[in-house]
């Protein structure tokens, strides 16, 4: 199908991005890569009278480390951050990740930014801005606001922000000294959307686990940082022998829902044999790079 | 409302006056006549109508025309000539990867920005990249020799 007639504006600043939402009543809408956006125009699943075009707004494609943090603007396209140094040696985590947002053509376009404020439920941005902990930074009509990633995913393809609010910036903070990562997922297809998803990351102490990073996706309306999993694994020394606690962990500490993708009950053993797997992944690369 | 729109296609100049809501590919086969790129899904899973946007692959149905103003186009019809094709499509004629031909011109456009990015140094790799582009006559296992056979040329180790 085609997308319904709007109007179309291309400010070129944050600021007449949002005077152009305000304009708008509420019948506007913003596209920045227009990946997930563009398909539910043609589908005419939504209808907004103006279309907000972010692309001509400079500045706000870029990687930077400032101090501790790395500091990626909103229109950082996918296929920028699966490309970069920075983020490989930074946030390697989010480096595995990549290639398994969509295709390639489809990272060509998307950005972070889009992908964070459509909240797909099974995307891996969401998710990875979750398990690092990530600040999102947005612009409105009363100026900016900063909100923690884990209360920006409010349920299934929606976030926190207002309507006249736009994502400008996502700060992950480095997660220093963490020797032992891994990600995985499970999908259909490669690259299709994940059925269930894991990150896990930590520093090892004296052979023990210590500051341990926990997030999963697919199990929930969210993305979700597993805290207790966290708190039960800080500690442990035993090595790869903690990979099936820690999968009972996993699983004990998620409830996932039916529904047309899968059962409840196969998402829970998918993520528990995902954590399993990664687990162990992460010990032998953390004991690896240690020796 | 419409909207003027500047665009070099295989090395040409356009310029048109469009809706804002018309999209790329049909901005493509409709007002300039390249039907050479195929719609098949029309939201953005079949790879069909995949395109190359400043270098880099685009769906053509997801971008809107508008969007692609002062951008440079790649078609299939600017890859190579009936009479010199270019090294992708010589391998997938030598290969036979095409039945109905469908799916063609964007498994092509995507093998050329699968060669420039990635080792393809497996047939695994190479169906792994190549997964968002659907062949509906399950053509794969001719399509991913293909592109075996031009990564090898690339990297010098043809046979």
């Amino acid at each position: 199908m085609k997308p319904a007639a709007f109007d179309y504006v291309a400010p070129e600043s944050l600021e007449a991005a949002v005077e152009a939402l305000v304009s708008a009543e509420g019948e506007g809408k913003v596209m920045a890569g227009g990946q997930s956006l563009m398909p539910l125009l043609n589908f005419r699943m939504t209808r907004p009278s103006v279309i907000v075009d972010l692309m001509r707004i400079p500045g706000l494609s870029s990687i930077q480390l400032k101090g501790d943090t790395l500091a990626v603007g909103a229109l950082t396209r996918h296929a920028d951050l699966e490309f970069s140094d920075l983020i490989k040696t930074k946030l390697p985590v989010m480096a595995a990740a990549m290639p398994h947002v969509a295709h390639l053509a489809i990272r060509n376009r998307g950005t972070i930014g889009g992908s964070l404020s459509h909240a797909d439920p099974a995307a891996e941005l969401p998710m990875l801005a979750v398990f690092y902990g990530a600040t999102i930074k947005a612009r409105g009509p009363n100026g900016r606001r900063e909100v923690l990633a884990e209360e920006f995913f409010v349920s299934a393809l929606a976030n926190c922000l207002e309507p006249e609010e736009i994502v400008f910036e996502i700060d992950f903070p480095v997660l220093k000294g963490h020797i032992g990562w891994a990600f995985d997922e499970v999908a259909r297809r490669f690259g299709d959307f994940a059925l269930a998803s894991i990150a896990l990351s930590f520093a090892l102490s004296d052979g023990r686990i210590a500051d341990a990073r926990v997030a999963a996706m697919g199990v929930a309306d969210t993305p979700l940082r597993l805290r207790r999993v966290e708190d039960a694994i800080n500690g442990s020394r035993d090595g790869a022998e903690g990979a099936s606690r820690f999968a009972e962990l996993v699983r004990a500490s998620v409830s996932p829902s039916n529904d047309v993708h899968a059962s409840a009950a196969y998402r829970k053993h998918l993520i528990g044999a995902l954590a399993e797997k990664a687990f162990r992944s992460a010990w032998s690369r953390a004991v690896g790079e240690k020796s | 409302m419409k909207k003027d729109l500047a665009v070099t296609v295989n090395g040409r100049k356009y310029e048109a006056r469009v809706e804002p809501r018309l999209l790329l590919s049909d901005f493509l086969r409709d007002t300039l006549g390249l039907t050479g790129t195929h719609i098949g899904c029309e939201h953005g899973v079949c790879g069909a109508c995949t395109i190359l946007v400043n270098g880099d692959s685009v769906r053509s149905c997801l971008m809107l025309a508008v969007r692609a103003d002062g951008a440079e186009i790649v078609t299939v019809e600017g890859l190579g000539s009936r009479d010199q094709l270019n090294a992708l499509q010589n391998e997938f004629r030598e290969k036979h990867g095409l039945q109905c031909g469908f799916c063609t011109p964007g498994m092509l456009i995507t093998g050329m920005d699968l060669l420039k990015k990635y080792p393809l140094a497996s047939d695994e790799e190479i169906r792994e990249r190549l997964s968002g582009n659907l062949c509906r006559c399950t053509g794969y296992q001719n399509i991913v020799a293909a592109i075996r056979a031009a990564a090898a040329l690339r990297d010098g180790s043809a046979p």
